[in-house]
Formats: C-alpha cells, structure tokens, sequence
C-alpha cells in the first residue's frame, strides 16, 4: 500500500470507527479525529522538499482495470497547498470544536466521524490525478456536507437546508460527471496531469458542453450565482462546521476545478466569459448582500459567496499572474475567513447571541479574540500586513496586465467589489467588539472563553500575520503550485512593498471607498434596501421544487395507477415493441426455415387448440383442464424433439400442478362472471397479437443467424470423462450449469414458503394440529378399495422414483423428476386420506424434507472446498448395490439427491398449504 | 426452428398474453402458464432435433442439443413452484374476499393524490422564510 493510499485509509477507518463506536469517547472523540488529519499533514510537510524541487510524486493503484478505472494519485504544488489548508485547519477546527460543544452534546461522536470522512474525501479530491477519482470524492463530500449540515436532525430549518445543499451540489455534480466522460471521450485521457502536459482540443460542440457541464458543477460546490442560496442556509449547520466546510475548503473545491483546467481551456470560447461573468456577478451581489446581515455568522456566509467569486475570477482567467493572486487569495481566505468564524462561534457561545444589535460589551480578558478578529478582518478587507492585502496587490497587478477582451470592466468591477468587502469586513468588527461597548451594561459580563478555546484561532491569526508580512516564506510553494497548474509559468515574487504602483493606488481606493460605505452606514443601508425587491434566487428554488412535486405526482399517477393489467400491458407492450423495433432496423433475414415435420402437425393443432381453449372457457376447471392438455401436448412435442428428460418432467409437472389447480379451484367461484367492455378486449387483443407477432420474427431471425457451434458440443464431449455420466442433460444441471440447479432449487424453496405463508396466514390453530390423525379417524370418508390399491401403488411409485434417481445420470431421469414423481406417490395418498393422510405417511415435516434437500445440495457443491477443489467437483465410484446392481456413484448423485429431496419438500409444502379441508373463511375470521 | 414451431410459440405468447392482461388471478395464472410454454418451445426450437442425448444410446453426431434441453427442464420446474405460490395468492384472496379478483391497489391510488411531497416542500419554505431572509433596514 502506498502511503497515500494508507493516508486515506486511515481517514475512511478513523471516521467510521468514531460514527460506529465514538459516542462513548463523547467530547474526547473530538480529539481523537484530530489523528488522521495530523499525520496527512505531516507527511506533506516531509514531502514538500521533493515537491518543491519540482518532481511530481505521483502514485498508481490499478482498481477496474478493464475499464482504465484507476487510483492515481499526484501531489504537486496545488495539491500539497490544498493537502496543507485541509489537514491543518482540520486539526485546528477539531480541536475548536471540542470547546465549542457542551460534555453532554448528543452524537459528538458522529459529528467526530463525518468530520474526518469530509477531512479525507477532501484530500483526496484534491490529489485525485484522475477524473472518476475526483468526481467520486466530489460526492463523498456532497453527502458528508449534507449530514453534518443537518446534525441537529430534530430541526426543521437545518433538515430543510441541508437538502437544498444536496440538491444543488449533488445536481451539479452529475452535470459534471457528464462532462468529465465527454472530456474523457474527447481528449482520451481522464487523467487531470495528463490533460496538462497534451494538447487537447479547445473548440468543438464536445469540448463546449463538457466544459458547461463542468463548469455547472464547480459553480454549485463553489455556491457561484445563481446557486450560492444554499451557502448561506447551510450556516444552520454548527459553527465548527460551517468554518470547516462552508468556508476554508468544501466550497473551495470548484474554485479548484476551475484552477486545474482553466490554463489548459482559458482559449476555449465559451470559458472566459462564462466564468468571469459569473465570478464578477457573484462578487458583487454576495458583497451587496453580506453588507445587509445582522446576524453575523450570515455576513460571513454571503462574504463568503462573495469571495468565492473573486477565487473564481482569478483562477478563471487562466494567465501564470492571475492564478498566482488566485492562489495568495485562497490560502488568505481559507486564514482569514476560517478564523472568522471561529470568532463567531465563541461569541455564540459565551455570549448566547451573534446579532450586532444584541452582542453585549466585552471584557479585557476578551483581547486575545478581538485581536484575531482585528487581524482577520483586515486580511479580508485587504489592509497592508494581513495576507489579504497580498492576495488583492497581486490581483490588480495581474488583471492590469492581462490582455483579454473586457479585462478593464473585469478590473473595475473586481475594486468595487473589494470595496464591499473591506466595508463588510469593517462591518464585521465593528459590529462585534466595538459598537457593543456604547451600550449600557446589563447583567453579568459574558464569560471569556478559555486558552484551548482560544488557540486555535490565534494560530490562524499569527499564520495571517506571517503571510501578511514577510510573504517571502510562501513564495517558493506558490512558484511550485502555479507551476504545477500552468506549466508557462515563472517564479512567483511575493512581496509586501513593490514600490508606488497602480496596484498599491487601487488599494488605496478600494480602502478608502470600503470605508467611506461603512462610515456612511445609515445611507448605504437605505439604498441596499432596494436589493430586497430583486427576485431571489430562493424563490426559483422553491419554485423548481414544487414543479417537481407536481410533476413527480403526475407522472406516479400515470405509471403508477394500481391496475395490475395496466402494469402487465406496459410490460409486455414494452417487451415485445423494443426488441421488434430493434429487430426491424437492423434485420438480417435469414430466409424461411423449414415448414416442419409432418408428424409435428396434430401436436400442433392439439396445442393451439387446448390453448385457445383455456383461452375462452368460463369454467375456471375448463381452463385448468385445457393447460394441463397443453403441457401434455407440449411432452409429446419434447419425445418428438429428442428430449425424454423434458418430456417426463413435464408429464409428471402436469399432473400435479393440475392437482394443486383443483385443491384451489373448489373453493373458487365455478364460473367467470364479469365480462370487460369491448374496449378493453380490443386492446388485450391487440396487445397480444404485436407480442404473438414479435415472437414468430424473433423466434426465426435468432435460431436463422446462428454463427458459432452450440456450446454443448463440448458438454457432450466431456459428459463422460469429466462428468461421469452418460446422460448429457443430467450432466449438464447436476455439473456443467451446476450453479443454476442451486439458484434453482433455492427459488423453488422459496416460492413454497411462501405458498404456504400466504395461504396459512392468520390460522391459529397451527401449533395446536396434531402431526398425524389416527387413519380409522371418522372425520374422513375412505374406501376400502382405493385405500388398498394406493398402499400397494404407493410403494411401487416411490421405488420407481428413487430408481429415476439413481439412473437418472446414464438413462433419462434425475432428481427433479425422481422428485416430481414421488410427489405423484404423495398424491396418491391425499386421493385415499386428504391431509392427514399425507403427514401420516411423511415421517418429516414439510419444511424439514425441503431444507435438509437444499442442504444436502449446497454442502454437495461446497464440499470439495474443503479438500482444495472447486465447487461442484465431481468424485466418482462404482459400487454394488442390491436390486439396482452396479452403480457408479458420484458426488453429483448426492447433488441429485439434494434436488430430489428439495422437490419432495415442494410438493410436500403444497398440500401444506391447500390441502387443508379445514379453512373456511367464517374459521378465519374467527 | 421450423415455421411451424415458431408459428406454435408465437400463438402461445399471444394467448399467454391475453390471458395475463386480465384481473381474475385464475386466468393469469393459466396465462403465465401458456408463456412457459411457448419460452419452452422457443428454447427447445433453438436447439438441433435429434435423438436422446444420452451417450451409448446413438451416435453422438445424431444427438438433439442437451443444453436448451436442461435450460427447459430448470423452466419447468420453476413453474410449477411460481403456479403454486399465484394459486396460494388466489387462495388468500378467496379467504378475504370469496373471489380472485386483483383489483386496484388502493395505496398506489392514494399515492397518485395524495400529497407525500406537501410536507417536505413545506420545510423547504419555512426554512426560506425565517431563516435566510434579509432583515429589514
């Protein structure tokens, strides 16, 4: 196993273990999810020398070989950053979370568990090479999401979010596994590293809907308009949550998509406009909105949005320069906004309350979080020293330098947006810690939260800080992982001062009007009042559900409208019509076979006959009648055929489903009454004609356009040496096709219990029946002459059924019919005794003979395991044996045996069920 | 297969069928049995015409094809265990009702009009309402 690989696996067995088992750790198992994340973090760091010399360090695990389906896995520069922000902020989230849930919280061991499954899916999404690999992690952490976003089950709210986030992602996620294929199919290749290095074409309808597809799926992880809605209503998810996944990396994954392809398709036609126009939308709309919030961890949600689009525009450009501001922006933002949220939680918390109009004044010991807040809202807004600031110099000097069509409309929107954001950022803070302490005091003051509580935090703000002000530390893994994007690119310079440029005056620009919107708060408010009367993005949402409703309903009404013959019509309709349409446009007529043997004509005309009978009798015994004659006719044509096997199968089936017919039937109504309207039996008739019709074609064209020797030539030349036997059909279900026997015999197992269940159900007495009535019971009327002749005849039919048996692997015979026979005998019994009778003379109960049949045949086929062979290996001997002479036995006779006590046990279950005379419906009902 | 075999299904098929399309569980059950048949012949008339394949018997170029012949005896077999559970499906309908009529399903009927879907879109909209709407200035 390879360490990646083992990574993983250690994520998948942690979380479950914790979902499984973690409840009794309770709050501890917070802690102990933090292992996983710790040590992928870890082996990035011991690798990130390799990564940053330049060398990829990929990996390889083959897993559906036939269909190229593989694991590979690379970790580049991308991937290591990506690997780093989810392994470390992971830990650090974690350890939050321990402080931020109460000892007693319910399920802390689920949340644990889901928490480190999202962890590693993540991972690996991010070091998936391969686009069925990425795509599959793509959907583990769609389900995680939406697990952890409805944890508090027993709220509506956070049930009704978190399905809305699972529509939206999980409907974009298949958009892009579309185009992942239709990429795949186009450039030959699923492999992301692959895609990079060739050339694949950028033009073309193909090319085109893939991207749209994808896109389609990056734009509804990364909640870009006009899909962002469910971001924000995931916020009813806990705090640790929606800091882990709703901001710093889940959300990222599109803006990761986008980065990974956008160097190899920013030519395509439809890419830039599609993406900038989207990003540059989102950018905007999520400020406008995050600047309304009171609450705050909502500011944060549409601040996120509002980022996301930013990401999303700066990776999408697909320049070495814009990707690297892209890259700056999001590990600054996976900083600050992480960070942020954490804030949020701890006010919560302590406070009770994140509303800017309720939050009370906090207290000195409050510092170190007013502080992280400071920083953090800084880095957001973009002031110098925070990693933010970085990030957006870096922007505008790429977007400035760029030199596609609109750049200059892009760069003037991007600074407008950046002014929301630094005035929602000051927003933010201001609302937080320092407009509270103009209010009066009232109460005890809000207790301070504690050191663990705390750290995590503040080890994102020192990171902040660090990045802010000597970015040079960063700068060799952004040289790797641009690189690793875009091959063209160069080394990256970060750098905190670059001398008086364009870009440090847009800064200040967008500093000043950030400010001067959260200065002029009242007025800024009044105007974005008027963003409420824009029809919202919810509404379409809601409005789509409730079509699929209505739809859903429809279309169940129609399919699903409880008429079994409706049902019927559409099945057979569907069988015959398909095949025959299938059959028509590509018919290869092989020309009239052969009329048929004369003698075949009188069965025929028999068969048709009983059949059209059965058809148009009223008397339901009619029709027993006629089928039974059919089966009869249909033994002759088998004798005719060459297949005496079949021919004393059907025989003896014949008999007693005609038998098993007539315990039924007289209990029913003699005749049919009701007859269907005209209509109706135009259609049955119609229906039936098209499937008569498709069967003649079908039957000819497939037997005509035969190109390959039967398989059964070599069955029968290995019948013998290999099988042991000289009858080949015997061979054949006892060896060759073994397997099938035992599926068999199982469904005939089955259907017999059920039989029984279904026409015993809701009698009593069960227990109370006594296993044999004594014969001289006067309860019965018997004959003394059918008595004698089926004692004497009894024992003569089961003989010969064991002799079928026995013979049955040289001479037509075998188990089933060995079985069906003394069935027969059984019969014979019920004629002389009715019921009693028969469980007199069965020393087993019914269920017995049928399950020690079904065991005696599968410990037969298993039983060579044992020794090292294969399933159903056949051993063989010949013994003498009394009255049947030499027998060749072999292990497939005690196969046989199994079938033939299995089909004992059938017969022996349907006397069971209807041979009762007892069970009238007054009785039930009683 | 000869014209005449194929001729022998395909009326099977067709009665089957007609059969099956009706409500009284006698007369499907009948039905499915013809459809047995006419499988059987359509796996049989796939197969060569010949004598017994049993070696020793006859010479083994003369033999009919075994393999269609095993698949039809499995088939047979099936039937008779399929026939009895429908024949137990008639018997408990006649236990409740004194008939074997298969009427409609009233649960799929109900689920045609009524309303599962209301209560899940209702959540959905309470959720929009009083969770994630702007405040008011």
């Amino acid at each position: 196993m390879t360490p990646v690989v083992a990574i993983l696996a250690l994520f998948g067995l942690t979380g479950v273990l914790l979902i499984a088992f973690g409840e009794r750790l309770g709050r501890s198992s917070l802690l102990a999810a933090t292992v996983a994340p710790a040590v992928s973090a870890l082996w990035v760091c011991l690798r990130l020398p390799d990564v940053l010399a330049g060398p990829v360090v990929s990996e390889h695990l083959s897993w559906v070989g036939g269909l190229g389906l593989a694991v590979d896995l690379r970790l580049d520069g991308m991937a290591a950053t990506m690997t780093l922000i989810v392994s470390g902020i992971g830990v650090l989230i974690l350890v939050y979370a321990y402080s931020y849930f109460d000892a007693d919280t319910a399920d802390l061991g689920r949340l644990a568990g889901l928490l480190v499954l999202f962890a590693g899916a993540m991972v690996g999404l991010v070091q998936a090479d391969h686009l069925l690999l990425l795509y599959s992690c793509w959907e583990i952490t769609s389900v995680t999401s939406y697990l952890l976003i409805g944890n508090t089950h027993t709220d509506a709210n956070a049930r009704a979010a978190a399905l809305h986030a699972l529509l939206v992602t999980s409907t974009g996620g298949l958009a892009m596994l579309g185009g992942f294929v239709l990429l795949g199919h186009v450039a030959g290749t699923y492999r992301l590293s692959e895609l990079a290095a060739g050339a694949p074409p950028t033009a073309g309808a193909a090319i085109t809907a893939a991207l749209g597809l994808i896109l389609l799926g990056a734009f509804t992880k990364s909640a870009q308009y006009p899909f962002h809605a469910w971001l924000p209503g995931a916020m009813a998810a806990p705090t640790p949550v929606s800091a882990y996944l709703h901001s710093a990396t889940m959300v990222k994954a599109g803006v990761y998509l986008i980065a990974r392809l956008a160097p190899i398709f920013a030519a395509a036609a439809v890419w830039r406009p599609t993406v900038l126009a989207v990003g540059v939308f989102t950018l905007v709309a999520g400020g406008l909105r995050a600047l309304r919030q009171h609450d705050l961890k909502l500011l944060l949600a549409f601040g996120t949005v509002s980022q996301l689009g930013l990401m999303v525009v700066l990776f999408g450009v697909g320049t070495p320069a814009a990707t690297a501001a892209g890259w700056m922006l999001l590990v600054a933002h996976a900083l600050f906004k992480a960070a942020l949220f954490m804030v949020v939680g701890v006010l919560d918390r302590q406070t009770g309350t994140r509303d800017i109009r309720e939050l009370p004044a906090l207290g000195e010991r409050w510092r170190p979080v007013e502080i992280v807040s400071a920083v953090s809202a800084a880095s957001m807004a973009g002031l110098p020293l925070a990693a933010g600031f970085i990030a957006k110099e870096s922007a505008y000097g790429s977007l400035m330098d760029a030199s596609f069509s609109a750049s200059d409309a892009v760069l003037v929107a991007v600074v407008g947006g950046s002014m929301l954001t630094a005035a929602y950022a000051a927003r933010f803070h201001w609302g937080a810690f320092i407009s509270p302490r103009r209010r009066a005091r009232t109460g005890s003051p809000a207790p301070a939260p504690s050191v663990l509580f705390t750290a995590p935090l503040a080890c994102l703000g020192v990171l902040t800080v660090l990045l802010g002000a000597v970015p040079s530390v960063a700068g060799r893994l952004a040289t790797a992982a641009v690189q690793s994007l875009d091959s063209a690119a160069g080394t990256v310079h970060l750098a905190l001062w670059h001398g008086l440029n364009a870009p440090l005056a847009l800064s200040g620009i967008t500093l000043t009007g950030g400010t001067v919107l959260a200065l002029a708060n009242r007025r800024t408010q009044r105007v974005l009042a008027f963003g409420g009367t824009v029809p919202r993005a919810d509404s379409a949402y809601l409005g789509l559900l409730h079509a699929l409703g209505a739809t859903a309903r429809r279309v169940t009404a129609v399919v699903q409208n409880g008429s079994l013959p409706v049902y019927a019509g559409v099945i057979l309709t569907t069988a015959a019509v398909l095949p025959a349409v299938a059959l028509l446009r590509s018919l290869d007529w092989p020309g009239w076979p052969a009329v048929g043997e004369p003698g075949d004509v009188p069965l025929a005309v028999l068969l048709i006959l009983a059949a059209l009978g059965a058809a148009t009798t009223r008397r339901r015994f009619s029709a027993a009648v006629f089928l039974g004659a059919a089966g009869y006719a249909m033994a002759a044509f088998f004798v005719a055929y060459g297949a005496p096997d079949l021919a004393l199968t059907q025989i003896v089936v014949e008999t007693l489903s005609t038998v098993v017919f007539v315990l039924v039937l007289r209990r029913l109504p003699e005749r049919f009454e009701r007859q269907s309207s005209v209509r109706r039996r135009v259609l049955r008739f119609a229906i039936a004609g098209v499937v008569g019709a498709t069967v003649f074609v079908f039957a000819i064209v497939a037997v005509g356009n035969r190109t390959t020797a039967p398989a059964s030539e070599e069955m029968v030349a290995r019948s013998v040496p290999d099988g042991h036997g000289r009858n080949v059909v015997n061979v054949i279900l006892v060896d060759f096709r073994g397997f099938d026997t035992l599926g068999e015999i199982t469904v005939l197992a089955v259907a017999s219990i059920g039989a029984v269940a279904l026409a015993r159900v809701g009698r009593r007495n069960n227990s109370a029946e006594p296993r044999s009535r004594p014969i001289e019971d006067p309860g019965v009327q018997r004959i003394v002459f059918v008595d004698v002749s089926v004692h004497v005849i009894f024992h003569v039919v089961m003989m010969a059924s064991v002799w079928l048996l026995f013979a049955g692997h040289n001479q037509p015979g075998g188990g089933f019919v060995g079985g069906l026979l003394a069935g027969a005998a059984i019969t014979l019994n019920y004629v002389a005794g009715d019921i009693a009778e028969v469980r007199a003379r069965s020393r087993f109960r019914p269920w017995t003979v049928l399950g020690a049949g079904l065991l005696l045949a599968v410990g037969t086929a298993t039983f060579p395991l044992l020794t090292g062979g294969a399933v159903l290996d056949v051993a063989s001997r010949s013994v003498e044996l009394p009255l049947l002479g030499t027998v060749n036995l072999t292990t497939a006779l005690a196969f046989d045996a199994g079938v033939y006590l299995a089909v004992v046990g059938v017969v022996l279950m349907a006397y069971e069920a209807f041979g009762d005379a007892a069970s009238a419906p007054a009785e039930i009902a009683a | 297969m000869t014209i005449l075999l194929a001729a022998c299904a395909a009326g099977l098929f067709a009665v089957g069928t007609y059969l099956v399309l009706q409500r009284k569980l006698s007369r499907i059950i009948v039905g499915l049995g013809l459809l047995t048949h006419g499988a059987n012949l359509l796996l049989i008339g796939s197969g060569r015409r010949g004598n017994p394949p049993i070696i020793g018997f006859s010479d083994v170029g003369s033999f009919s094809d075994p393999l269609p012949q095993a698949l039809a005896l499995t088939a047979i077999v099936i039937s008779f265990a399929v026939t009895t559970l429908l024949l137990a499906l008639a018997y408990r309908s006649w236990m409740l009702t004194q008939d074997d009529e298969v009427e409609d399903d009233i649960g799929d009927r109900d689920v045609a009009r009524a309303s599962v879907l209301e209560e899940e879109i209702h959540d959905q909209e309470t959720a929009m309402t009083d969770g994630v709407l702007d405040p008011a200035p």
